[in-house]
């Protein structure tokens, strides 16, 4: 039987990969051709890509920098892997955040290294779905994988999301052009509906576009889901929401009288006022809907591989993200144990970032408190977060150097395909390294105490 | 290596060699059960204590898509039932969460604690096998395989209406290659369309036709699939979940089903569930010693029970319409639905068993009933479908039912009591299970139903999964705290202490097809799923340690 790993053909230095996978969002798409030039460790051209994963294949080099830095100084990286060890060993509240933009591999490794240390794990879910992960625990969810979708859904409605430029291939792929089972004639044979403060660029491809006031996208939620279940609605609802009561039943009426329905929601719903409460709402529209036809309400997920990091984090210790082990058990509690807020409050005393560049995009009073505590970073790239770290790692690439799995966002997980071999090691190798190098630390530094209470007994 | 352990002093329940409560020793040479060992190695004292094989679940949801879900949903189960660290002189265990869908290494190092040292996944969708053996790999100690669904897979739909029977062979055959599983599983056939294409309809009679596929219907699916595993010679046969799980009056559709097999091997799960009588809509009631009877009198059926356990569980199944039925019945808010493309539907819902509900009781009592009726515990084994009926850290507590009347009596006092009324009464109410029926529910017979000639005895040839307990009156505590765990002749649990860590292997078949059935099954996948077809097969890195379990064929 074929296997991932064997499906490349050759030809002098022109290597010719079929079937890889665009690791740049959560569309994953598995369906990449890459031309891969061997001997200038270049990839020439990504057949099927989008403009994003057009980027992601073709700007691709294998960047000429140090293995490690530490302090900003060159270094090898055995000898980043002892200083990063002896920092972790020697704190109190480590944390490790990120893991989007790695293999699940990888992440599995990484819980257990702070399941070790007692520290706190934590991924970017906790700032883009962490509410829905929340609003899961309260009121569940009604969800497909995407295939599903693209062969029996006819009514698919956008809610606070721009996929045209987040997940570009979203439309192409899984829910609007896409040809399906129960659907051959394409977007002939579904309806459209875009929801959204503003309009975007998916709006085009939509046959109903409804714009909801800024703020109010509970209340329009609400609204449906009272008149989902025929209850009354006060009319003064038109003015807080700006959606007519006409456009509002006009849905309702298409929800309800559809064969299969599907809301994808993007962080314009879960990031703005409401947060969870808007994730909640709309799965409990989805899941509301089911008393007529079959419904989904599903999040739209971003990053590579950010569905794998909750999967793993959930399966390891039974919590999504957010989780820390310094009682040597996992407790989960968002707001006390998610990065941020863990960096904000200057709880945490070392981090290791993995595969995200959190310097980049978090607030500044966090950011201000990495610059204070050592910070180890994992990455290809030299990220703002590396900047400012003790210990900056260059690690090869997932999906392109790497194999590994990584879970689309509708949990469907996918085999990555490598087309370069790179000089640097995966980030699985690194955290593995550090791992063994902790584990001895740790048991040294106990027989040492253990010594020390003996020679206190004696005395 | 050459590791040697002798067991001495035991009283040795090993049905599967005809051993019952005689004292011998056990010889274990390099993970495997031998005839003798030299004179000087270490021993194991198992005087007072009772020695069995290593118990063999056969049917339980410990790991995968499905598992996930539950876990991520209920934060609350957690969050009562803490799972420590352990730092052990070699090794350190992975900490973890309980509750009735623990975390994967708590899963595994539960399932060490009980005795338990191999344990079956009964429901993978395909597409998502990776996830599922990912996770197996996290789930320590114990050996480990999983079932695939088969019964709403659409490409196996369009063959059977065209009578491809040969294709269908292969594609199976295929598929369990592809996904390194061990049989394939059907739940429900034939209910997913509906549910899915067709507004949340279900379906209800074996010969009701199926949504999209005139052709056929749930009797077709289950004869092709009775048909198919059993020609593929699979060391178990096909694992089927009834349709009308839950409803009354549902026990003639088992009966039906059952039937459908004409003669050839079948395993019909959670039977339990299966087992009512009354309108439907209405009241259940029992048909366990309708279900019993024809089971005792067919020796082609197996099955393994799916005993309710008062208190939380969680229903978590690939019979969507079923959890949705069921949230008419729970307090709790909570449910999930979760539709795989072309091969499966999914349902959760948190649940709790109520002793004072009158269906709950009735359940439990169907249960029980199905034990005590069996004449052939080789073929009626103990499950609690965990963690729909209960979780598996109740099968001590469910060992004891059965083993000690009077405990039972003064459960059966407590429950509802309009449903005990129900339940006939008469002799086998008075059983008590031995210890060797219990060696055989929980260990033999699994083992010989799943076809696994290497576990759940103690003869030369076996792996050295052995269990031994302290002799105790009350058997709850005696099944809940074995003295000495041994896998693959590693001492695990020693002297009641978790000692050392282990690694368990993935169990998986892999049957021979003809190549040729790539190329129908491609063009399907590239049409209808949303990944490549050569990016479909699971590669080797998935099931780092692993057996293949041969067919008979091979
Ligand atoms: S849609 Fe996303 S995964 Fe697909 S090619 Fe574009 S960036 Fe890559
Ligand atoms: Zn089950």
């Amino acid at each position: 039987m074929m296997r991932v790993a064997e499906k490349a053909k050759s030809e002098g230095n022109i290597k010719i990969v079929e079937d890889a996978t665009c690791t740049f969002c959560g569309c994953l798409c598995d369906d990449m051709v890459l031309t891969v030039d061997v001997d200038a460790k270049k990839i020439t051209k990504a057949k099927n890509a989008c403009v994003l994963g057009k980027a992601l294949f073709l700007n691709y080099e294998e960047e000429d920098r140090p293995f490690a830095l530490i302090g900003g100084k060159e270094a090898t990286t055995a000898e980043a892997v002892e200083e990063a060890a002896q920092i972790l060993a020697n704190a109190r509240f480590p944390i490790i955040y990120g893991m989007s933009d790695t293999t699940c591999e990888t992440q599995r490794k990484a819980v257990g290294l702070m399941d070790m240390l007692g520290g706190t794990i934590d991924s970017t879910t906790s700032v883009c779905h962490g509410p829905t992960g929340m609003a899961l625990q309260g009121v569940g969810e009604s969800t497909a994988t995407l295939g599903e979708i693209k062969n029996r859904a006819d009514l698919v409605i956008y809610w606070g999301g721009n996929p045209a430029e987040s997940l570009p291939r979203h439309f192409a792929r899984y829910a609007v052009t896409a040809k399906g089972m129960y659907t051959p004639n394409r977007k002939k044979d579904r309806t459209i509906v875009n929801i959204d403060v503003r309009h975007t660029k998916s709006v085009p491809v939509a046959d109903i576009f409804i714009q909801v006031k800024p703020g109010a996208d509970f209340e329009l939620l609400w609204a449906l889901r009272a008149l989902v279940k025929n209850r009354h609605v006060d009319p003064n609802i038109e003015k807080k929401t700006g959606v007519s009561m006409k456009t509002m039943k006009d849905l309702v009426e298409r929800m309800k009288n559809c064969r299969y329905g599907v809301l994808f929601f993007g962080m314009g719903l879960t990031m703005t006022r409401g947060r969870h409460f808007n994730s909640a709402a709309i799965l409990s529209l989805g899941s509301d809907l089911n008393e007529y036809t079959h419904f989904i309400a599903t999040p739209m997920r971003g990053h590579g591989n950010v569905t794998g990091a909750d999967t793993v984090v959930a399966w390891q210790t039974g919590y999504p993200f957010g989780v820390n082990f310094s009682r040597g058990y996992p407790k989960f509690n968002p707001g006390e144990f998610t990065a941020t807020d863990m960096f904000v409050r200057g709880d945490a005393d070392a981090g290791l970032i993995l595969a995200s560049d959190p310097g980049s995009n978090f607030t500044q009073a966090a950011v201000d408190h990495m610059k204070k505590i050592p910070m180890i970073v994992l990455d290809p790239k030299y990220t703002h977060t590396a900047k400012l770290a003790r210990v900056a790692f260059t690690t090869a690439h997932y999906g392109i150097n790497v194999p590994g799995t990584a879970y689309r966002s509708d949990g469907v997980p996918i085999e990555l395909r490598t087309c370069l071999d790179s000089k640097y090691p995966s980030d699985e190798e690194v955290i593995t390294a550090i791992y063994r190098r902790v584990e001895q630390l740790l048991i040294a530094k106990k027989r040492s105490k253990g010594a020390n209470n003996k020679r206190q007994k004696a005395a | 290596m050459g590791s040697t352990l002798r067991i001495v002093n035991g009283r040795v329940h090993d049905p599967a060699n005809g051993v019952d409560g005689k004292t011998r020793d056990i010889c274990i040479k390099d993970g495997k059960i031998v005839k003798s060992v030299p004179p000087k190695t270490k021993c194991v004292d198992a005087k007072g204590m009772v020695v069995m094989p290593g118990g063999v679940d056969i049917h339980c949801h410990i790991a995968g898509a499905k598992a996930n879900i539950a876990r991520k949903l209920q934060p609350d189960d957690h969050r009562r039932d803490i799972h420590r660290r352990m730092e052990l002189e070699k090794i350190n265990t992975r900490s973890g969460t309980g509750g009735t869908v623990p975390s994967t290494f708590t899963t595994g190092y539960r399932y060490a604690t009980l005795g338990y040292t191999t344990a079956m996944e009964a429901a993978a969708p395909p597409l998502l096998a990776r996830h599922t053996l990912e996770e197996l790999d996290d789930t320590p100690v114990i050996d480990k395989g999983f079932y695939i669904l088969m019964g709403n897979n659409v490409l196996l739909y369009k063959m059977l209406q065209e009578e491809r029977h040969e294709e269908i062979r292969n594609a199976v055959a295929w598929w369990l290659n592809a996904t390194k599983s061990y049989t394939t599983k059907l739940v429900s056939p034939g209910s997913d369309e509906p549910w899915k294409g067709h507004r949340n309809a279900t379906i209800t009679q074996l010969n009701d036709k199926i949504d999209g596929f005139e052709q056929l219907t749930p009797r077709k699916i289950i004869t092709s699939m009775v048909n198919t595993v059993d020609d593929l010679g699979l060391p178990h046969p096909v694992h089927i979940h009834c349709n009308n799980l839950g409803h009354s009056g549902n026990y003639k559709t088992t009966l039906e089903t059952m039937k459908a097999a004409d003669g050839r091997r079948i395993h019909v799960t959670h039977i339990q569930f299966h087992s009512y009588g009354g309108k439907p809509d209405g009241e259940p009631t029992s048909k366990a010693p309708e279900i019993a009877e024809y089971i005792n009198n067919n020796p082609n059926i197996t099955a393994d029970v799916g005993q309710v356990m008062f208190g939380k569980s969680t229903s978590m199944t690939a019979d969507a319409p079923l959890a949705w039925m069921l949230t008419r019945y729970s307090n709790d808010k909570r449910w999930v639905n979760a539709d795989t493309e072309c091969e499966s539907g999914c349902g959760i819902i948190p649940f709790a068993y109520q002793e004072r509900v009158y269906t709950h009781a009735l359940q439990w009592a169907t249960g029980l009933e199905l034990f005590l009726l069996s004449k052939d515990p080789w073929r009626m084994v103990l499950s609690t479908d965990h963690p729909n009926g209960g979780a598996f850290t109740s099968y001590p507590r469910l060992i004891r039912t059965l083993m000690d009347r009077e405990f039972r009596k003064q459960q059966m006092e407590s429950v509802n009591q309009r449903a005990v009324a129900k339940i006939k009464r008469g002799h086998h109410m008075e059983r008590e299970y031995t210890l060797q029926e219990i060696a055989i529910i929980t260990r033999a017979g699994p083992a010989r139903i799943l076809g696994l000639k290497n576990k759940g005895h103690l003869g030369p040839g076996a792996d050295a999964d052995i269990t031994i307990y302290d002799e105790h009156e009350d058997k709850e505590l005696m099944f809940s705290a074995p003295r000495y765990v041994i896998k693959d002749g590693r001492l695990i649990i020693d002297n009641h202490e978790f000692r050392n860590n282990h690694e368990g292997k993935i169990l998986h078949v892999s049957p021979l097809y003809d190549e040729g059935i790539e190329d129908v099954i491609r063009p399907f996948v590239e049409d209808f799923y949303t990944i490549r077809f050569d990016n479909y097969a699971v590669s080797d890195h998935y099931a780092p340690r692993r057996e293949v379990i041969p067919t008979t064929k091979q």
